[in-house]
């Protein structure tokens, strides 16, 4: 390890954040560099000045029972925009419930249940549409999943599992960040013959673990749950493709 | 994840940092105080789409927002300022302003006001709320690789003010 070297991971091991192989060289090199030592003594002495000096600020006194007069009861007039992920299949959920039990008096048709879920379904088939633009696709291109997962990191708050296929005819070309109904999504995008598919991910908290399929504009898509994540597939491939990478996923 | 009574459970044990994040980045304890209130309200209204995972980055991420818009509206030379920082180095305190700050506190605290917000916002999750790399990267919406360079940077010039002669004699040499 050079001084260059040392002095660009000098700050991340201070922090504990280098992996234990980068932490050994680099206490390696200290030993032998009195530069490299002082500059971490001394950033050493600045922390500590720092946590001396007790600089980090105490809450004013009633700031925390005026915000909580502030706060209103419910968030409920923009909770019905602003939990939108859910509410598409919760609605879908709810409406296949009562579709069931209303079957039996003739009441409502199996049409009314997919229009719902249709209302989803076109917003996610509408940005794999708009990621087919030139240029839109990924924001991370990569086959290798060991470039792809981690690009995720500190961008979405979970991580989606990302594996190639390409033995099994599905290639990981890469991934992106997309917003689905106000919220960022992480998308995964394989390749199937020509064609390209998005599989967007996000956590879905419920529990929720209906499945869902359908078509839109000549979009294939499937939706379902695993692990806590929402899985919604959507392509022009046909549907038996679209079933065939659910299932790799799922294994 | 969206009722009243989450929201006071899983978000409010982190005003105390929401606010001290807001009071680093404005430089004030009365605007952060307003601007904090805001932060929370606006947080409430998005609790819906909060995933459970953790509050207290969530939480600081809406307050940091809150507050660079804040400053876009209230104070349009501060946020241009922050943009390259490279550019709008904002000279170390004089000699004068070290012997006034007559301990090691008020010396700290006069050396990170006169960081880049971007830069005193890292320091600030870092040293003080002890977040990691990710979740500073998190919050703040810029790279990993970026939250390492910005701080090393942010450390280096707070070090050049702490290593200059100790103040009392610069003053005697005057």
């Amino acid at each position: 390890m050079t001084c260059d070297d040392s002095r660009s991971v000098l700050h991340a091991y201070l922090d504990g954040e280098l992996e234990a192989p980068r932490a050994a060289e680099f206490k390696k090199h200290l030993q032998g560099c009195a530069a490299c030592t002082r500059a971490l003594e001394s950033q050493e002495s600045l922390r500590s000045s720092m946590q001396r000096a007790k600089l980090s600020e105490a809450l004013p006194p009633g700031l925390e029972s005026k915000i909580r007069r502030q706060l209103p009861e419910s968030p409920a007039p923009v909770h019905a925009k602003k939990f939108p992920v859910l509410s598409w299949l919760a609605a879908a959920a709810v409406l296949l419930l009562v579709a069931g039990a209303s079957w039996k008096y003739g009441q409502i048709s199996r049409e009314r249940v997919n229009a719902a879920v249709a209302v989803g379904a076109a917003e996610i088939v509408d940005a794999h549409i708009r990621a087919l633009q030139p240029g839109h696709l990924t924001d991370v291109t990569s086959t290798d999943q060991h470039t792809v997962k981690p690009w995720f990191d500190g961008k979405v708050p979970f991580a989606p599992p990302v594996r190639d296929f390409a033995e099994q005819g599905f290639p990981l070309v890469g991934g992106r960040l997309d917003v689905f109904q106000g919220q960022t999504v992480a998308a995964l995008v394989y390749g199937r013959r020509k064609h390209f598919v998005s599989v967007f991910v996000w956590p879905e908290p419920a529990a929720e673990t209906e499945e869902y399929t359908g078509a839109q504009n000549g979009y294939q898509w499937i939706s379902w749950k695993q692990n806590g994540l929402r899985f919604c597939a959507v392509s022009d491939a046909n549907a038996d493709d679209l079933t065939a990478l659910k299932n790799l996923l799922g294994r | 994840m969206q009722d009243r009574e989450q929201f006071d459970r899983l978000v409010l044990p982190h005003l105390r940092a929401a606010f001290n994040l807001a009071r680093w980045i404005l430089r004030s304890r009365e605007d952060a105080e307003d601007v904090t209130q805001e932060a929370l309200l606006r947080a409430f209204r998005f609790f819906s789409g909060f995933q459970g995972v953790d509050a207290r980055a969530w939480l600081l991420q809406i307050v940091r927002n809150t507050c660079y818009t804040w400053m876009e509206k209230n104070r349009p030379m501060d946020s241009a300022v922050e943009f390259d920082e490279s550019l709008h180095l904002s000279p170390l305190p004089s000699p004068e302003e070290q012997a006034l700050a007559s301990n090691e506190r008020e010396w700290l605290i006069k050396a990170l006001e006169r960081l880049s917000p971007r830069s005193r916002e890292v320091i600030v999750l870092r040293e003080f709320e002890g977040c990691s790399y990710k979740e500073i990267a998190f919050i703040t919406a810029i790279p990993i690789g970026t939250v390492m360079s910005t701080l090393a940077r942010a450390r280096e010039r707070l070090q050049e003010f702490l290593t200059r002669p100790d103040p009392k004699e610069t003053v005697h040499d005057l």
